[in-house]
């Protein structure tokens, strides 16, 4: 070869890149040891089950990539040009055995710990006594429907949909039950299950409350429900999570969790306003 | 196999014409670089897009020049679209596949061209006139699309009701990608009938590069999918001229002042199953050959075999089966069935095995190396670590349940820019970089090169390590501004800094256009072997004559026999005749 020297070259470069693999290990380690961004804390019962499954795939990925790094690293400056000639090594069909076998039952044993949470979200309806909300989302803006005093929700139609008169759910005037309480706000009872029945006037949204741990794709056509019970009070954000138009980044409100007396005394206020 | 019966290639004369020779083409290696240059046009547009919208995310309240002032929702949401359209179809399906592809699997194989020249020509065009048609859709009133890539109707199938962009633009992209598809579709069949039916005598299915096996498994992928989307955007073109109703359900209503819409019994999801069906396959469309450029680039630059070659053959083979299996695992939270969302994260589980164990034949070839760090070697190098540090990350998103506070946010973002976009540029460039001096006679700068690969690597890093942790706390993707969402303000810093490193990033690859222009009339000279490489495209002139070969080779060994033990050199070529091998 003309230039072998220009080949070979210096160590620099793979000591270099030993240091550069070393550093992205060792920044991202501390990253995430030192909790720099964690997600936000969790409010419901599964949350915390999703968060340990979360955890736990954080540990094995995290050895995982740190030692795959490392190795990449170590195996790049003990393995440099020093004019030596290379091991003839075809390949093992025992180390293949050994890490094929390896890498499956690790990946499915930690798929086969994920079920839990996940069924806990979707196989369980909700149950009987759980509060039922409409959800009703729309370009760019959330609206939530609560049954009022009577208990049940009036019947609806899309024709008499008119975000302007503050009718979004298209309450028909001629229902019986046309008493209920609409909001902007996702207002709930902490420690009580709810269940929301969610859909969409046009096109995809996504309910996300980070504190939740739950997304949700609200599908026109379609009447999803999910459930949850919050056991926190306070004020959360609510996003959609699904690219929906030119206002997506700004379809946002607040998931509030009261405890029940104050929850009772929101409704009622909402009523004596549904009143005038 | 069958070897062709005639010793000398038939394609021995050159078309005199200009045109026949470099325009209408058929000459593969032609064709190859007219789809190298086309990707390199596509991807510098696609990153000059994504200069603009991140400094728009960084500093929402700037003005930008060339937007009028403070760049728009809907611009920036038309930036990303297009961004992500000309990167995943027209730069990391194109380069990888089409443009390496097309220039060496024939010679890799000991073929003087493609199966079918004519339709390879084809393919080309039908690919060149997608990209024209991509393009207007800048141009036209209301702009491009703002539907991201993944075009989920009802947004992308009502029209201009939706939003801007989403009328003639949307139009357009989908024409575009149909023809996409059916150029796709052409090249998959030339790829599959020339790898089947032309190889030379010797050249059994286990002599192939890894290359050849990349691109081979990459066109049953691309013929068994592209089909699938081009039906997809049929039927996604008849919701929007047409009026019927595949994808968009009944009563939609877009404003109170307007009717309802009138369509009726279309089923937005049907759109995401088909979508992803080919979505899926898609990811593996451009990174199998980049899989297939670093397992050749490593092997040659370590000077040792491949470790575990049929290993290697074998996880592209279950990687390619697989990945029809697992596009669910994109839906986890669409509505459909969360049933069949535990098979879907099975099946996404397993199919990280194949992946592990290419990376662990990848390292097995590092150990015991004789390594010699050309720029090419530092890109495939950097390539196993892009994918692993990628490929972690998939191990999360494929549980349902973890899936459910990652997904949509800058986490997901992260992880397949590395894992198929960093990666598959990375692959890109060690290919690059490793058959320059084929293509052209002449090496590229290999100081520039360096340069070029230390601002690429650790700029990568810079960009997406953060974004996973903006992920983590809950940022979401295709948000124009932080403005109605108080958490994500304090992450605005995380932002500046991820658009600086991505601005420092694209200009090192200022260092890549200045060496590879400037290579071609400038590098140093080279002999057909520079490397000291084993395969076929080093055993003919640089660059290859017009039908490649003197006379058709005659294969005696496999593709990565470096460091025999007894032979005088440290490789052997695959044609050398077993007398004509010096010994020790």
């Amino acid at each position: 070869m003309s230039s072998e020297k220009a080949v070979r070259g210096s160590a620099a470069t793979p000591v270099c890149l030993s240091l550069a693999l070393l550093a992205l290990v060792v920044v991202t380690v501390y990253i995430f040891a030192a909790g720099i961004w964690p997600m936000p804390p969790s409010i419901t019962t599964v949350g915390n089950w999703i968060d340990s499954q979360y955890n736990l795939t954080l540990w094995i990925m995290g050895i995982i990539f740190i030692l795959a790094q490392l190795a990449l690293g170590w195996l790049v400056f003990r393995y440099r040009d020093r004019g030596q000639r290379a091991r003839f090594v075809r390949g093992s069909h025992t180390l293949e055995v050994i890490w094929t076998t390896a890498t499956l039952v690790l990946f499915v044993a930690l798929g086969v710990t994920a079920v839990r949470s996940w069924a806990r979200v979707h196989f369980v309806a909700a149950a009987p006594d759980a509060l039922p909300i409409d959800v009703l989302a729309e370009q760019f803006t959330w609206n939530f429907r609560y049954p009022g005093p009577d208990g049940r929700f009036a019947a609806t139609s899309p024709s008499a949909y008119s975000d302007s008169n503050g009718n979004p759910f298209g309450i028909l005037s001629s229902s019986a039950d046309k008493d209920d309480i609409v909001s902007p706000v996702l207002v709930i009872p902490v420690g009580r299950e709810v269940e929301l029945r969610m859909e969409s006037k046009d096109v995809i949204h996504d309910f996300d409350v980070r504190e939740l741990r739950i997304k949700q794709d609200i599908v026109p056509g379609m009447i999803i429900p999910i459930h949850f019970t919050a056991n926190k009070i306070g004020k959360y954000e609510l996003m959609c999570a699904q690219l929906c138009g030119l206002g997506h980044n700004r379809m946002h409100s607040y998931l509030q969790v009261m405890s029940e007396a104050d929850f009772q005394a929101w409704l009622k206020q909402q009523e004596a306003e549904n009143q005038q | 196999m069958s070897a062709p019966a005639h010793a000398v290639p038939h394609h021995t004369e050159a078309p005199r014409s200009f045109i026949r020779r470099w325009v209408f083409a058929t000459d593969h290696k032609v064709i190859g670089l007219q789809y190298w240059f086309l990707s390199l046009a596509a991807v510098s547009v696609g990153m000059v897009l994504s200069w603009l919208f991140r400094t728009h995310l960084a500093w929402p309240n700037a003005a930008i020049p060339g937007f009028g002032g403070v760049m728009k929702p809907e611009q920036y949401l038309a930036l990303v679209t297009m961004h992500g359209t000309l990167m995943i179809f027209f730069v990391l399906t194109v380069a990888p596949q089409s443009g390496f592809g097309n220039y060496f699997l024939p010679i890799q194989i000991g073929a003087d061209d493609m199966a079918f020249p004519r339709i390879n020509m084809l393919s080309f065009w039908t690919t060149f006139v997608g990209f024209l048609v991509m393009m207007a859709a800048f141009v036209v009133s209301g702009g491009a699309p703002i539907n991201g890539w993944t075009s989920y109707p009802p947004l992308s199938a009502v029209g201009q009701v939706s939003g801007p962009g989403q009328g003639m633009g949307e139009t357009l992209w989908v024409v575009s990608i149909a023809l996409f598809c059916g150029a796709s579709l052409m090249t998959a069949l030339n790829f599959i009938a020339t790898t089947i039916e032309l190889r030379a005598r010797g050249m059994s299915l286990m002599r192939m590069p890894l290359t050849v096996w990349g691109w081979f498994v990459t066109a049953v992928l691309g013929l068994l999918a592209f089909g699938v989307l081009l039906a997809a955007c049929i039927l996604l073109l008849l919701d929007r001229l047409a009026y019927t109703s595949f994808f968009i359900p009944s009563a939609l209503v877009f404003s109170d002042t307007q009717p309802a819409l009138g369509h009726a019994g279309g089923s937005p999801l049907l759109w995401q199953h088909l979508f992803w069906f080919f979505g899926h396959p898609e990811v593996y469309i451009a990174i199998l050959p980049g899989m297939g450029i670093t397992s050749h680039v490593l092997s040659t630059f370590s000077r040792k075999p491949i470790f575990g070659y049929k290993a290697m053959a074998y996880s592209l083979c279950a990687i390619a089966f697989l990945s029809f299996t697992v596009w669910g695992h994109h839906m986890f939270i669409s509505g459909m069935s969360p049933y069949s969302a535990l098979a879907f994260s099975f099946l996404t589980l397993i199919i990280g095995v194949p992946s592990a164990i290419k990376t662990f034949n990848w390292l097995g070839t590092l150990w015991g190396a004789k390594i010699q760090f050309t720029t090419a070697m530092l890109f495939a190098i950097g390539f196993v670590s892009m994918f692993v540090t990628g490929g972690v990350t998939g191990l999360f998103l494929a549980q349902p349940a973890v899936d459910l506070p990652l997904h949509d946010t800058l986490f997901v973002v992260a992880h397949f820019h590395l894992v198929m976009g960093v990666a598959a540029i990375f692959g890109i460039f060690a290919g690059t970089y490793y058959w320059f001096p084929k293509m052209f006679g002449r090496k590229m700068n290999e100081t520039l090169g360096k340069a070029h690969f230390w601002f690429t690597f650790v700029g990568a890093y810079l960009i997406f390590m953060p974004m996973h942790w903006l992920g983590i706390v809950g940022s979401l993707r295709r948000y124009a501004d932080a403005s109605a969402a108080p958490f994500l303000q304090p992450l605005e810093p995380v932002q500046h800094f991820i658009t600086i490193a991505a601005f420092i990033t694209g200009a090192g690859q200022l260092l890549f256009y200045w060496n590879f222009f400037w290579s071609i009339g400038h590098g140093e000279k080279v002999d057909r072997n520079p490397w000291h490489a084993t395969t076929l495209e080093w055993t003919v002139p640089s660059p290859p004559p017009h039908g490649n070969f003197a006379e058709y080779p005659q294969i005696y060994r496999g593709p990565y026999e470096y460091a025999v033990p007894g032979y005088r050199d440290d490789y052997i070529p695959q044609d050398l005749a077993p007398d004509q091998v010096a010994k020790a």
